[in-house]
């Protein structure tokens, strides 16, 4: 704090408050007039396009199709007509909104699970080759899920598993897993070892340990993993067109928001209707999730 | 407390979880359930007679892939009922944008559909050759194209001797659209040749007005509606087998009679004072999409805008497509009078992935004439089939198609570019008219071409 010639004032607020802790001291420099208008601006800047897009998805087919969404402001003008159609028109969205639904929490919840179990054996069970398994498991996080997605295809189709909605389960469980054991692993070594010999020492066996010591302490890590696992699994495309072909009925959302428009672009104008009714659950989940995504990002990145 | 709220809510997300996973099952089992009710539903009131070729084909299942999705592929199940009904089969039908991708993955993966309607003869042949998945033809649906198509037709869908691409649907892209109403008012009257549509842009220019508006933006594929300006012209000024010569690659890209096509368009879409009307000027062809570039003929700010017949689903509610309507089109003239009236058009094939009985049978009742008559009565479709009623049409646009498509004098050719290797065809085509319309000369843009051609 050796700054040349502070200015009065903050020379003044140098002088009253020097926080001990260097986030104290961050967050002291982050909370300036100026900083708050910057990150304001920012916020504005990057929210408008969602607001145009929201706007645009209540104004008349033809309005979208020959005028920006500013215009609105000159000839107001609004209809549901668009989420109308979309949703119980010809695509019927909300069919596909179910499926969404049903592809998205099993490949959360199974995932979550088995990445939990795996990763309280890497980081507190003793087992020979652990570290080099665990090694091995983070290695596959480097293969691109599209080089498996055809041969995967091939053993669900072998597998009789072909229309059903296994087959997007099992791949996005596949894919997520080695992030999953990976984050959570981290998480879960940094419980001091002195609570598991306390358990231990009260009698509790593994079984114990995870449920009542591993889990709860955990959980923030978990519940942001899952967020992220969610909306990946929501927004996913490739997968679901890839694994849900030649099965329409068990196609998720997005695979019908990217036909939206018609074989020749003709529909065009359904689509920011479209987009919301897709990012309704992705923006609930978010906002009462909130919590513990920034609690499970900070956790990440300053610890240690 | 925080702990076992936090427990709670753990909980009844799972809770959540079994109840979907329950909701899940039952959904699959009720699926399969209709499928399986729906195969004996075999005879029936419908006039069958067309169907006793087909045999019984009760509780086989049919399932077809294609690029046609909503609101298209409703009318397009509607055509396949009869055949459900009176033979028994399922027909189950898919429709992505994604096709062309996903097609070859499905092949790859073990699971390719019965029935791909492809709409570019160029990926029917990539198809057979290289993943040898493709299903010939069966004899009697060769025998119905035969019978009621243009010879053309066959050497479409035919891959190294071998046939195996039924024609499916057609479309005639050799239109100018306009406004009959507004024509009217200004005295105007639909060109017969090239110079008369010279004329009655000069006519235009002269009344104040920029009579042509373009836009070749279409995403990925950004640049198509160029080079169907250049086919169209390409087919008129140096005609039909030149056109083959060229798409062939007998003679090059560079050809001195493929950039005198380019300067024919040139004398259109380059011209300030022609084009862009009520869009920008000369480049602003490249950024706007194609759907909306002729929507300026709504307010009267452009007068003609050359595209598809497809493009009348492109209009919006409210607006008549008619003779005397608000929009109508009319057949692009030719320009030297040997070369006839070429029609340039596109259009999809039937091929098979399977050699079942019902697959087989489904591919024939799509090459025949019942189910080109049948589709053509639920609209918003044109076939390239001559004994299809014109008065089946309901739309005029398809109409007046039809009508082009059908006269014997007519010569028919395939949109080039989906013709040529897709190096070509789908990449320095497409960008070379882009190029073309910001700035490139001609000789430039055909060279570059030329150079990607494999």
């Amino acid at each position: 704090m050796t700054a040349a010639v502070p200015t009065p004032a903050l020379q003044e607020e140098l002088a009253t408050v020097e926080p001990a802790t260097i986030t104290g001291r961050a967050r002291k420099r982050l909370t300036s007039r100026w900083a708050s208008l910057a990150a304001l601006v920012i916020a504005v800047l990057w929210t408008l396009p969602t607001f145009g897009l929201l706007l645009t998805s209540f104004r008349p087919e033809n309005d979208i199709r020959t005028s920006g969404w500013w215009n609105w402001f000159s000839d107001p003008q609004l209809t549901l007509d668009n989420y109308d159609e979309v949703l119980y028109g010809g695509t019927s969205l909300s069919t596909y909104f179910i499926n969404s639904i049903i592809i998205t929490i099993p490949s959360v919840i199974i995932p979550v699970s088995i990445a939990c179990l795996a990763s309280y054996a890497f980081a507190w069970m003793r087992f020979p080759f652990r570290d080099t398994l665990f090694v091995a498991v983070f290695a596959l996080q480097i293969v691109p899920l599209q080089v498996a997605l055809i041969p995967l295809l091939r053993i669900y189709v072998d597998a009789d598993l072909n229309g059903t909605f296994w087959p997007l389960w099992i791949s996005h469980t596949i894919f997520a897993l080695p992030l999953a054991i990976f984050l959570l692993h981290n998480f879960m070594r940094e419980v001091p070892a002195e609570l598991m010999e306390a358990a231990r020492v009260d009698g509790a066996g593994h079984v114990t340990i995870f449920t009542r010591i591993m889990v709860p302490l955990v959980t923030p890590a978990i519940a942001a993993f899952a967020i992220f696992q969610f909306l990946w699994v929501w927004n996913d495309l490739l997968v679901a067109i890839t694994m849900a072909t030649g099965a329409q009925d068990i196609q998720p959302l997005t695979a019908r928001l990217a036909e939206l428009s018609g074989s020749r672009g003709s529909t065009w104008h359904l689509l920011s209707a479209g987009a919301f009714v897709s990012i309704v659950i992705p923006v609930i989940v978010f906002v009462f999730l909130q919590r513990y995504f920034v609690r499970g990002l900070l956790a990440g990145s300053v610890k240690g | 407390m925080a702990k076992s709220s936090a427990r709670k809510s753990w909980a009844a997300v799972g809770l959540a979880a079994s109840v979907s996973l329950v909701l899940a099952a039952c959904g699959g089992d009720d699926g399969d359930d209709d499928s399986t009710a729906g195969g004996d539903g075999g005879g029936g009131d419908a006039d069958c007679a067309f169907a006793e070729e087909y045999g019984d084909l009760s509780g086989t299942e049919v399932t077809a892939y294609s690029t046609i999705v909503a609101p298209e592929d409703e009318p397009l199940e509607a055509s396949f009922d009869l055949f459900e009904e009176c033979t028994g089969a399922t027909v189950v039908y898919e429709g992505s944008d994604e096709f062309e991708a996903q097609l070859p993955i499905r092949i790859q993966g073990g699971s390719p559909p019965d029935i791909a309607i492809i709409p570019q003869p160029g990926l029917l042949a990539s198809l057979v050759r290289d993943y040898d998945a493709v299903v010939p033809a069966p004899d009697e649906a060769r025998a119905n194209v035969e019978a009621s198509f243009d010879p053309s037709w066959i050497e479409y869908g035919t891959v190294d001797g071998t046939y195996y691409g039924t024609p499916f649907g057609a479309n005639v892209k050799s239109f100018v659209w306009y406004s009959p109403s507004a024509f009217e008012g200004a005295g105007y009257e639909i060109p017969e040749t090239w110079d008369d549509l010279i004329a009655l842009s000069d006519q235009i220019v002269a009344d104040g007005g920029l009579p042509w508006c373009a836009g070749f933006g279409s995403g990925d594929a950004t640049g198509w509606p160029g080079t169907d300006w250049v086919e169209e012209v390409m087919l008129r000024t140096a005609g039909a087998d030149v056109y083959d010569q060229w798409y062939r690659h007998e003679i090059p890209f560079n050809d001195p009679q493929v950039v005198e096509a380019f300067d024919t368009v040139g004398e259109i879409l380059k011209n300030d004072e022609y084009v862009n009307g009520g869009l920008g000027d000369v480049a602003s062809i490249a950024t706007t999409r194609f759907e909306d570039a002729g929507l300026p003929i709504l307010d009267g700010t452009c007068w003609m805008h050359h595209q598809a017949s497809f493009y009348q689903a492109n209009w919006g509610e409210g607006v008549t497509v008619a003779e005397d309507g608000d929009v109508f089109a009319f057949y692009l003239p030719g320009i030297e009078e040997e070369h006839g009236n070429p029609v340039l058009g596109g259009g999809e094939f039937v091929a098979a992935f399977a050699e079942r009985p019902e697959v087989q049978a489904f591919q024939t009742y799509l090459s025949s004439d019942h189910w080109h008559a049948e589709r053509a009565s639920h609209g918003n479709f044109v076939s390239a089939n001559r004994t299809v009623p014109i008065d089946a049409y309901e739309s005029p646009v398809n109409q007046l198609s039809a009508e082009i498509i059908q006269d014997e004098e007519a010569v028919f050719r395939f949109d080039a570019s989906d013709l040529m290797p897709a190096e070509v065809g789908t990449v320095a085509f497409w960008t070379g008219m882009v190029d073309w319309v910001t700035g490139a000369s001609t000789q430039e843009v055909v060279d570059s071409v030329e150079a990607a051609w494999p």
